[in-house]
Formats: structure tokens, C-alpha cells, sequence
């Protein structure tokens, strides 16, 4: 059983004892523990089951590879699924549940495939359930569905807060061992910027436990350097081209509540990667290495010297090379009891074998392990030749086994980006290829590796190891059969070897097939040995199978770290008027219009959203209503060639326009497309003001600088995007004059400022500029004011509208509106594929200018041709309102067997002036098929037929508007 | 008529960092080549400055002349003094094209304050403060809008669109919130 030791633990305080949970059961530790150090001191051995056998399994690493201790942890809004436990720094409270069992991680139900395995091959997804079709949807996803997966997704809102920080440096050191620390010192002297990262809460790496180092000082004096940061618990996630680098940093994981952020993303760019990230040991393949005892032998070292945790009294340590020794003696020391060295090489001859023997402790050369007994812990193991078919020499008893199958650098970080890999034929290992480094613009190496992650100093002064890919080497599939190669996705050497032999010759076919190195550990533990046992099975060299390629993040990143502080109020940055304020207390219903949040309507008591349109469209055309318009784009275009760059923007003649007039105008795209469209006023001899639609500012404003940029760069004509300089009101109805009378302070009668004026002046005090256009029919006033007077003219409006039954209307009145007067609303009438001409407004356009844009597109074929669908007004017979989205249905079944249609809406309301539904549409040949009735397809199935009318159908004469 | 009222109306937050929105604070946007000889005549009539070098600002008080573009100045001056400087920018620069705006109402600026203000920035911008120059104005982001922002009087001065101040401040009350400060642990 593993237990905790009487003396010793490197990084724990045994004076701060600490209260946990493990499903549900209440444990003790000492602050400095990990969750899986904890657990071990526990005697909790079987920590989870597998993904689809339901195996029992036991914690297998230390560090950030570990594939099986998975845990939930935390419960409500603070659950996490998936938390390695290895990872996990324990506090007083830690709550964790293993995952992946039903009914309890002691009596799964789910281990009834572990008897089935036969049934559940290498790629079984793929042979088992594709016949027939409908069984996967309905009969094998929804059962494995619920008896494999991991962790469960959290239900509660996250309780914690994440940040996001940006950083910059010239060398980026990844990786706080002696080598990280090291090249840090070096840059530093050099008067570089360094950063320096570490994933866990201690700087040393591995030597403190395989060496004795102390790091102390050469910690301190880094820490002493103004040009060096340093950061622990931060893991190194991602490396990206021109040296941008995502590194996560669990600040309050092991606090949590104390309201510090729980995690922060770190955004760096480096002028230089370092990867000192070390290497990481791999398992060996022999049945029933998953059995829960069964350790990586730097894991057991590091439990014993750095946590004083015990896997076991009695441990078997199985080994390919001199490094698992260090495990031997580490336990040796501990007072523990090793009950043998089985080594698979024949010849044992390094100093650290020899300093085992001399310690008295047995080491067998030669040996493997043929299988281990137990089942949710090690019992024993029976010993074999390596060299034979796994005949069984004797048994030991024992309740731990260490094995170490040689190191892996870890070159996660140099693949990331490019850099390519070599291998290492003495040391079975894949390493940086110096020569194919990932790189910068200018074709430097933008990431290098230092110590372990380059290869360095593994198995440096220790005999040769030998690799031993498979335990014994000849074993039979029964045998192989119970050798895992990925703990957490559940892949065997015989799937890989399956899978190699249907034909699966890439690595890459194969990872997908057998899912090895899928999980969330990515195959930390998994690859190279996969790998290997792959190419022998297809009898080739490592090298010429490759190895799959490293992709970010090198371990999970929780979601929160990602959206950093992107969540609730600033999700995302709303847009709000000068008004907003009023309108939120005049309980406004807003929609989205761009980032904008503007009033949909203004709803009374127990108004439906409905009944609130209606009424503020009746009102509007009796009384008198006000819109905020504040959000309409304005665009100030000045200089010599304004006129001319205008008349090129608008389909109509701008140049003409007299000071203190306006006119509507029409933008296209170079396609002939109408893109955006609004009232140009012509301020004085060089100076136009444009409106653009609410969501077209910004693009129109780029638009034009794009084309005096780089297209007309030699006209004279500034931009300037003022639409947040100004709020907007448009005052509206037939009272609208009485209003502003009311306000007083300048001539707002017809004759002083007739329909498509403007003028300046002061109204109640303010200064404002006054627009006498109308998008109604009524008639209309659309006052521009400081935006930082805006919420101040509003409420003197509102005030001096009182006696006049004035209400404020939102956007969907307006769009009933413009609906009943026919006047178009681009993204409504147009979807990027509609011209002018469709839509009747060939009186915008100008015939004797020589060139617009889009005039050439609007000349082609298709585009000129009299066969479009064009803008009509679409009457219901039985008054009820088309539903949005309709098509006309034609006669007959095109190619596909779909209906043909000949049309279909593009605005469609209930105009309470009228009180029937109306709407617009494009029809095939529209405008020449007048009184026509046509039908639409509605959603409930059948069709409602509409009559084709005129399109404005309300004051088609304008008086209302001209007064 | 009423007092001009600033987008968020002087709203403020203390936590690693002092926030204040400030304002409103008079802006011109003035668009002229920067070889035309009258452009330092006009900013000098305007705002008592000389044309400040590319990527820089020039700060006096209330006053100041910063540069946006190869084209494009920001005048920073007193909110009532707007229409008096917009009035000397066009006589200087009567016989030249320019476009001379007021812009006061669509910003809106946010003073960043106290030893830990660069750290609430380098929350929210790509930017590298740390070589931030003396007299540097950056125009970059604040996570997803827009922001221009110099350093002064031991903090930042920070612009962005008034639409947006709500997000902006935000953003900067969530980057100052106690705990949260970005100083190394070793």
C-alpha cells in the first residue's frame, strides 16, 4: 500500500496540515502536496477508470504527462472537469471526485468491456457501426455516449474572474530546471529582456531530486535582475509564428476565492524561444502496465524525495537504462524496499547498477516483466527473459513496480511552429534538428531548445540503454493484448500493430484510426513508444515513419483563460448613443444594429411588443415622435475634389448640389451592387456631409479612404468620420414644426427651411444643425446636436413635446414606416447581389455622368438583362401578413426537385395605417406584372396569395411629408 | 443650454490602479500634409504648439498637438476654446487643403493613475509599454476597440470612441481589480 513516509518530504510543510476530499472522502495532507502525492499518502492507489474498458487505474506520473489521475474538481460554479491531480496543488477544502465511473469508482458497471476488448478493436467505430445507418444515431452513439468520456461538462456559471496580459521580451525562457535558469542568467548578463516561465510552483526541475542541486542561490540572483521576470506556476502553452507565445498562469487555482483572478493568459512576443522544458521518462510496454502500482521510476523518486510518499513497501523496478537506478537507490534511502532490478538489457554495467548492487540491492540483467498481477493494485509481477515469449522464470511479490523505458525530450514547443525533429538512435529519442528550426521573418531560428528538451545530458555518464519497445520482445497477443501503450484512450500494442497490419502505414492514419495520442495528456506518454511498436510492425526504420506533428496547447488551457475578461458587461464592446440612459428608463427593448444597441421599442405596461409599433406609429403619423438617430453614420468629405470623388462614389451627380440642400444618394461596389445609401447636405463650396446606414460608418468611411489612398491618391479630398461627434434626433409627425416652434430659437417653417434643407442655428438653447428629411413621409426634422448635449436636447424635446402627445418610437416602427412610404432599407431590399435598377431607383442614377462606381458592373449581361426579379409592393388578398423569408412559387420542379419560385419578400409588416399586412418584394419582371397575383409559400405549409401593387403605399403624392 | 456632459460623467474606480474619466476635453482632428508650410502657423494659432515629430506628442497644460498620421494632427485644447481655434486654423491655412474638425463630443478619455497603471494597460493592449518613448502617443487597441494613449503625470491619458466608454471603463475597472497585479512571483 502506498502510504506517507515518517521523515523526509523536499516540498512539503507537515506542520500545515490539510483537509481534502476524494469522493467524498475525507483525507489529510500537508500544504506543499500535490492532489496525487496527497492521494498516494492516502493509500488511494486506483484514482479513475479508463475511457473504454473501464480499467481501474492508478497514478502513473508526476508531472503535467500524467495520463489516468483525472479528477473533477471543485463542485457548483467552481467545478472543473479533467484537472490532472499530478498538477493540482492541494489546499485545506479540495474537493475531487474521480470521473468516468457508474455506478462508483469502486463497482463500475462500464468494466464489462474490459471482458468484451475483443469486441472493441483498434478502429472499431469504424467497422462496427456503419451498418445499418440508422443504428449510430440511434442505438450505438447514445450507448457509448454514456459509458465513455472523461470528465463531465460544469452546469454552474464559472464563479471566477480571468484576465488576459500582453509581454515582451528578447528571449523567452520556458522552463525553470537548472538549464532554464541557466540560459536565463546567460541572456540576462547579456543585458537582454528575459522572461523566464515555470509550469510548476518550484524552480529546479528534476535536479533537486536526481542531483541534490540546490537552485536557491542561482534563483536569487536572477530575481535580482532588473531585465529578468520571472513567473511560476505559468505554463508555456503555445508558440506561434513571429515569436507570439501563449503561456497560462494558474494564479488563485490553489487559493481559490481569494478574488484574485483564477488564471491569466499571457499574450508574449519574444525576440527569442527558449524551450528548457526538459524531457519526460517513457513507460515499457508489458501486460498489465496500467494496473494501479505501476509508476513511471522518476515518479516514484519524486513522491519519495519531494512529497516523503511511498507507492509501496515493496517495489519492482523494471528498466532499459541506468536512470532508474537513481528510483533504486532514492527508495533505498527512504528505508523502502526494493525487491529487484529487472533490466532488459543483457550486460549491466553502469556506475549507478553498481552503487544499487553495493547497496545490496538485487538487479537482475536480462529480465523483464512478462505480467503484472493484480487488479486494482499490484500485487506482484511475474518475471521473464526479455529476450524470450514471456515463459514465467518466478514471482515477486510486490506492491509497486517503477518503470523507465529511456527519456523523451519534450519538443512540443519546437514543433509547435515548424521546427523539425531527428532521431536519436542511441538514446531512442526524438530531438531538435538544428538545422530545422522553426523560424523568424528573417529567417532565424525563432525557438531553440536548451538541457534535456535538446537531448542534452540524457543517459550523460550512464551505460548505453537499449530499447525494449515491447516486454518481452517475443510475446504472444495475449500478452500484447494487455500492453498499454495510451493509458487515457485506451490503445494497446496489439491495436497499433492491428492497425499496421489493415493497411495503416502512416503515422498519422494510424493516430487516428487507433486514436493513440488523442486524449488530453496528446499522447505525453504514448508516442514514441506507439510509434515504434508501429514501425516494427511495418518493418521500418523509426526515422522513416515520422511521428505526428506537436500542435499548442502543450497542456489544456481552461476556456475561461481564453476569453480572459471578454464575459458579461464586456463580452464585447456595445455601442450606446448619448441617449441610452433615457431610453433604458423609458424601458426600451433594444436590438443590435452593428455593436449598436438601439430601441426596438419603447413597450407601456402590458404592451406586447407588438401593440408598442403600432402605437408608436400611430402616434407618429397624428402627433409628433422622436427617434434617436444618433447612430447614422456622418461623414465630413472636404477639399478641391469633393464634388468629383463624390459624383464617383454615388450613382447620382453630387457636384450640382447647391449649399444648404441635400439629396439622397446611392453607393455601389465596383460590381454595380448597391452597397450603402443615405442623404448627402453640401455644408459649403468644398465640404459635403454623407449619412451612411447605421452599420455602414465604418466601412463606407474605409471605403473611401481605400480609394483615395490608393486609387485617386492625387485628388485633394479629406475624410473625417465624425457619426459620434453628433447625436441625432429626428423629430417626426405632423406636430413635429410645433415642437420645435415650442424649443424656439430659430425659423424652422417651410419657407425658411423647405423638404431636403438644412440650416444652422440654436433650438432651446442648443446649437444644432437642422435636416429637413424625412424616412416616414411625415414630416420630418433630423437635428444633430453635440453628442455631449445629446441626452440634455432629448429630454428638452420630450419636455417640449408634452402638450403635443409626443412619444419616442424605435426601430421597428421606423422600418413600418419607410415600409408603408416603399422606401428601401439596405440589407432588407438588398443582400449584395441587388442594383439599383431592381429596385426602382434608376431616378437616382445619373445617365450623363461618364463613370461611377459599379456603372461597368451594372452593364453587364445578367445585371442589364429586363429578365430580373424587381422591387414590387405585395398586397395580401386576405390582409394577413406574409411571413418574413417567403419565396413566390412558380410552377414545376427544377433540376434538384425543389419548387421553382419567381420571387420573394424582402420586408413584409402590418402597417397599422392601413391595418392589413403589407410588404415588399422582388419579383421575376415585377414592376410589369402589376395587379397580378402571385403566392407565396408560408410556414405552416401552403401558400397565401398577394396581389402585385405599387410599392409605396401610403402618400404616394409626398404632401405629408412637404409641408 | 446645458453643460456638455462627458460619456460616462466623471466615473471613476480605485483599485491597483486610480481610474478617472475626464472630459470633456476639446479636440480637433486636423487633416493637412505635413509639408505645407502654414500646418505649424495654423497648430501654433491653435493650441500654442509646435508640429510635433511622427509617433509623438507635444503636451502644455491643457494643450496639446499629437501625431496620428502622415496627414493627421490631434489638437488637444480647453472644450470652449474649440470654435476659437477652429476660426485661427482656418485663416492660417485659408490659401491650403486641410480639414480642420471638432471631434471633442466623440471621444472619450480615461486618466490610467498610480505605480501600477501600466500594468491595468498591458492588460488590454498589445502594445509594448515598457519602450513606450517620452512623448510617445501609441494609437493601438484596448482588447476590442480602438485606444490611443501617452503617458503623463506619473499615469496614462487614454482616447477611445465615446460610444464605447462604458466597455472601456469596463475594461480598465475589471484590469484594476484588487489582487490582480502582474508583479513577478518567484
Amino acid at each position: 500500500m502506498s502510504t506517507r513516509l515518517a521523515k523526509g518530504g523536499r516540498l512539503i510543510d507537515r506542520s500545515a496540515a490539510t483537509e481534502f476530499t476524494f469522493n467524498g472522502r475525507q483525507m489529510r495532507g500537508f500544504a506543499g502536496d500535490t492532489l496525487a502525492s496527497a492521494l498516494l499518502a492516502n493509500d488511494q492507489m486506483l484514482v479513475g477508470r479508463s475511457f473504454k474498458y473501464h480499467r481501474p487505474r492508478g497514478i502513473v506520473a508526476a508531472g503535467p504527462e500524467e495520463p489516468n489521475a483525472l479528477v473533477n474538481l471543485g463542485s457548483g460554479a467552481r467545478l472543473e472537469p479533467n484537472q490532472r491531480a499530478t498538477m493540482t496543488e492541494l489546499f485545506d477544502g479540495l474537493e475531487s471526485t474521480s470521473q468516468n465511473h457508474w455506478p462508483s469508482l469502486e463497482y463500475d458497471v462500464g468494466v464489462v468491456n474490459n471482458t468484451l476488448a475483443r469486441f472493441l478493436p483498434g478502429g472499431f467505430y469504424y467497422k462496427t457501426f456503419i451498418h445499418p445507418r440508422a443504428f449510430w444515431k440511434h442505438v450505438f452513439e447514445p450507448v457509448i455516449r454514456a459509458s465513455a468520456g472523461l470528465g463531465k461538462a460544469p452546469k454552474d456559471r464559472d464563479a471566477d474572474r480571468y484576465e488576459q496580459a500582453y509581454a515582451h521580451c528578447d528571449v523567452l525562457m520556458i522552463g525553470g530546471g537548472v538549464a532554464g535558469l541557466e540560459a536565463a542568467l546567460k541572456a540576462a548578463k547579456a543585458k537582454k529582456r528575459v522572461i523566464l516561465l515555470e509550469q510548476t510552483p518550484h524552480w529546479g526541475g528534476r535536479a533537486p531530486v536526481d542531483h541534490g542541486t540546490d537552485v536557491g542561490p542561482l534563483v536569487a540572483q536572477l530575481a535580482a535582475m532588473e531585465n529578468v521576470t520571472m513567473r511560476l506556476r505559468t505554463t508555456g502553452a503555445g508558440v506561434y509564428d513571429h515569436g507570439y507565445v501563449l503561456a497560462d498562469e494558474r494564479i488563485a487555482d490553489h487559493t481559490p476565492g481569494d478574488g484574485r483572478p483564477r488564471q491569466r493568459l499571457w499574450r508574449i512576443r519574444a525576440g527569442h524561444i527558449v524551450a528548457a522544458t526538459g524531457a519526460i521518462e517513457r513507460p515499457l510496454s508489458f501486460a498489465g502496465n496500467d494496473i494501479p502500482g505501476v509508476m513511471l521510476a522518476s515518479a516514484v523518486r519524486d513522491y519519495v524525495v519531494n512529497f516523503a510518499t511511498s507507492p509501496g513497501d515493496r517495489t519492482v523496478i523494471v528498466t532499459n537504462n541506468d536512470d532508474a537506478y537513481r528510483t533504486a537507490l532514492a527508495l533505498h534511502a527512504a528505508g523502502l524496499h526494493v525487491a529487484a532490478v529487472l533490466d532488459a538489457r543483457a550486460q549491466v554495467t553502469g556506475d549507478l547498477p553498481a552503487q544499487a548492487r553495493a547497496a545490496g540491492i538485487r538487479v537482475e540483467a536480462g529480465r523483464g516483466i512478462a505480467k503484472v498481477k493484480g487488479g486494482k493494485r499490484v500485487t506482484g509481477v511475474q518475471v521473464c527473459l526479455q529476450a524470450g515469449e514471456g515463459a514465467v522464470l518466478e514471482e515477486i511479490a510486490c506492491d509497486a513496480v517503477a518503470m523507465s523505458g529511456g527519456w523523451s525530450p519534450v519538443v512540443h514547443l519546437y514543433s509547435h511552429c515548424g521546427g523539425k525533429l531527428m532521431w536519436d538512435e542511441p538514446h531512442a529519442m526524438f530531438r531538435p534538428d538544428p538545422a530545422k528550426p522553426p523560424v523568424n521573418h528573417d529567417g532565424s531560428a525563432m525557438v531553440s531548445c536548451v538541457g534535456a528538451a535538446n537531448g542534452d545530458g540524457i543517459g550523460a555518464g550512464e551505460a548505453a540503454m537499449e530499447a525494449a519497445w515491447v516486454m518481452p520482445q517475443g510475446a504472444g497477443i495475449k500478452l500484447r493484448s494487455k500492453m498499454w501503450l495510451d493509458y487515457q484512450n485506451d490503445v494497446k500494442v496489439s491495436d497499433v500493430q492491428l492497425a499496421a497490419r489493415e493497411g495503416y502505414e502512416s503515422v498519422e492514419h494510424t493516430k487516428r484510426y487507433t486514436t493513440l495520442g488523442m486524449a488530453t495528456d496528446q499522447g505525453k506518454l504514448s508516442n514514441i513508444n506507439g510509434l515504434a511498436v508501429l514501425s516494427a510492425a511495418l518493418n521500418e526504420d523509426i526515422p522513416q515513419v515520422g511521428t505526428t506533428t506537436f500542435r499548442p496547447p502543450y497542456t489544456p488551457v481552461t476556456l475561461g483563460a481564453l476569453a480572459g475578461e471578454a464575459r458579461g458587461d464586456i463580452f464585447q464592446p456595445l455601442r450606446r448613443t448619448p441617449m441610452h440612459a433615457a431610453h433604458e428608463a423609458a424601458n426600451a427593448y433594444f436590438e443590435p444594429v452593428g455593436l449598436w444597441r438601439r430601441p426596438y421599442t419603447f413597450p407601456r405596461d402590458v404592451e406586447s411588443h407588438a401593440e408598442a409599433v403600432h402605437r408608436e406609429v400611430i402616434n407618429t403619423r397624428t402627433n409628433v415622435g422622436l427617434l434617436d438617430a444618433s447612430t447614422l453614420g456622418k461623414i465630413i468629405v472636404k477639399g478641391p475634389d469633393a464634388g468629383r470623388f463624390l459624383d464617383m462614389l454615388y450613382t447620382g451627380v453630387m457636384s450640382t448640389l447647391p449649399i444648404g440642400k441635400c439629396r439622397y444618394g446611392l453607393m455601389c461596389n465596383e460590381q454595380g451592387f448597391l452597397s450603402d445609401d443615405g442623404v448627402v447636405a453640401r455644408i459649403t463650396e468644398d465640404t459635403f456631409l454623407c449619412h451612411t446606414t447605421s452599420g455602414g460608418a465604418d466601412r463606407i468611411h474605409g471605403w473611401m479612404e481605400d480609394w483615395l489612398q490608393c486609387e485617386w491618391w492625387d485628388w485633394q479630398v479629406y475624410t473625417a468620420n465624425v457619426t459620434e461627434q453628433y447625436a441625432q434626433v429626428a423629430v417626426v409627425g405632423p406636430k413635429a414644426r410645433a415642437l420645435l416652434e415650442t424649443l424656439g430659437g430659430m425659423d424652422v417653417s417651410r419657407e425658411a427651411l423647405p423638404f431636403m434643407q438644412w440650416a444652422d442655428g440654436t433650438l432651446g438653447g442648443f446649437p444644432v444643425r437642422v435636416y429637413r428629411i424625412s424616412f416616414s413621409g411625415e414630416l420630418s426634422y433630423e437635428i444633430a446636436v453635440p453628442a455631449s448635449h445629446g441626452a440634455a436636447f432629448w429630454a428638452a424635446c420630450m419636455q417640449a413635446g408634452e402638450a403635443l402627445g409626443v412619444m419616442p418610437y424605435g426601430t421597428e416602427a421606423l422600418h413600418v414606416m419607410r415600409a408603408e412610404k416603399g422606401f428601401i432599407m439596405i440589407g432588407d431590399e438588398t443582400d449584395g447581389t441587388v442594383i439599383p435598377q431592381d429596385l426602382g431607383l434608376s431616378w437616382a442614377i445619373s445617365k450623363k455622368k461618364d463613370d461611377y462606381l459599379g456603372k461597368r458592373g451594372q452593364a453587364r449581361n445578367h445585371l442589364a438583362s429586363p429578365d430580373r426579379w424587381r422591387l414590387v409592393g405585395l398586397e395580401t388578398l386576405d390582409g394577413s401578413v406574409i411571413p418574413d423569408g417567403s419565396y413566390a412559387v412558380a410552377p414545376g420542379i427544377n433540376a434538384n426537385g425543389q419548387r421553382n419560385t419567381e420571387g420573394r419578400v424582402t420586408s413584409t409588416y402590418y402597417s397599422p395605417t392601413l391595418k392589413r399586412g403589407i410588404a415588399m418584394g422582388l419579383v421575376h419582371k415585377g414592376p410589369e406584372r402589376m395587379g397580378e397575383t402571385v403566392e407565396f409559400n408560408t410556414v405552416s405549409g401552403g401558400t397565401v396569395k398577394a396581389r402585385i401593387v405599387d410599392p409605396v403605399f401610403y402618400d404616394k403624392e409626398g404632401a405629408q411629408q412637404n409641408v | 443650454m446645458s453643460d456638455p456632459v462627458s460619456a460616462l460623467n466623471g466615473a471613476s474606480y480605485d483599485g491597483i490602479a486610480q481610474i478617472h474619466e475626464i472630459g470633456p476635453l476639446g479636440m480637433i482632428t486636423l487633416r493637412c500634409k505635413h509639408d505645407v508650410k502654414a500646418l505649424s502657423k495654423a497648430i501654433k494659432s491653435a493650441v500654442g504648439m509646435a508640429m510635433p515629430a511622427p509617433r509623438r506628442i507635444v503636451k502644455d497644460g491643457a494643450f496639446g498637438a499629437a501625431w496620428m498620421a502622415p496627414d493627421e494632427v490631434l489638437l488637444i485644447l480647453p472644450y470652449d476654446q474649440v470654435t476659437n481655434a477652429l476660426a485661427s486654423i482656418a485663416k492660417a491655412l485659408k490659401a491650403d487643403h486641410h480639414l480642420a474638425v471638432d471631434v471633442s463630443d466623440a471621444r472619450a478619455v480615461f486618466r490610467v493613475q498610480g505605480d501600477k497603471a501600466a500594468q491595468v494597460l498591458a492588460k488590454l493592449t498589445p502594445a509594448d509599454l515598457s519602450t513606450l518613448a517620452p512623448g510617445e502617443i501609441r494609437r493601438s487597441r484596448a482588447a476590442q476597440i480602438a485606444a490611443a494613449f501617452w503617458a503623463e503625470d506619473g499615469g496614462f491619458t487614454l482616447v477611445c470612441f465615446r460610444s464605447v466608454a462604458p466597455y472601456m471603463m469596463g475594461l480598465l475597472t475589471h484590469s484594476a481589480q484588487p489582487g490582480s497585479a502582474l508583479d513577478m512571483t518567484i
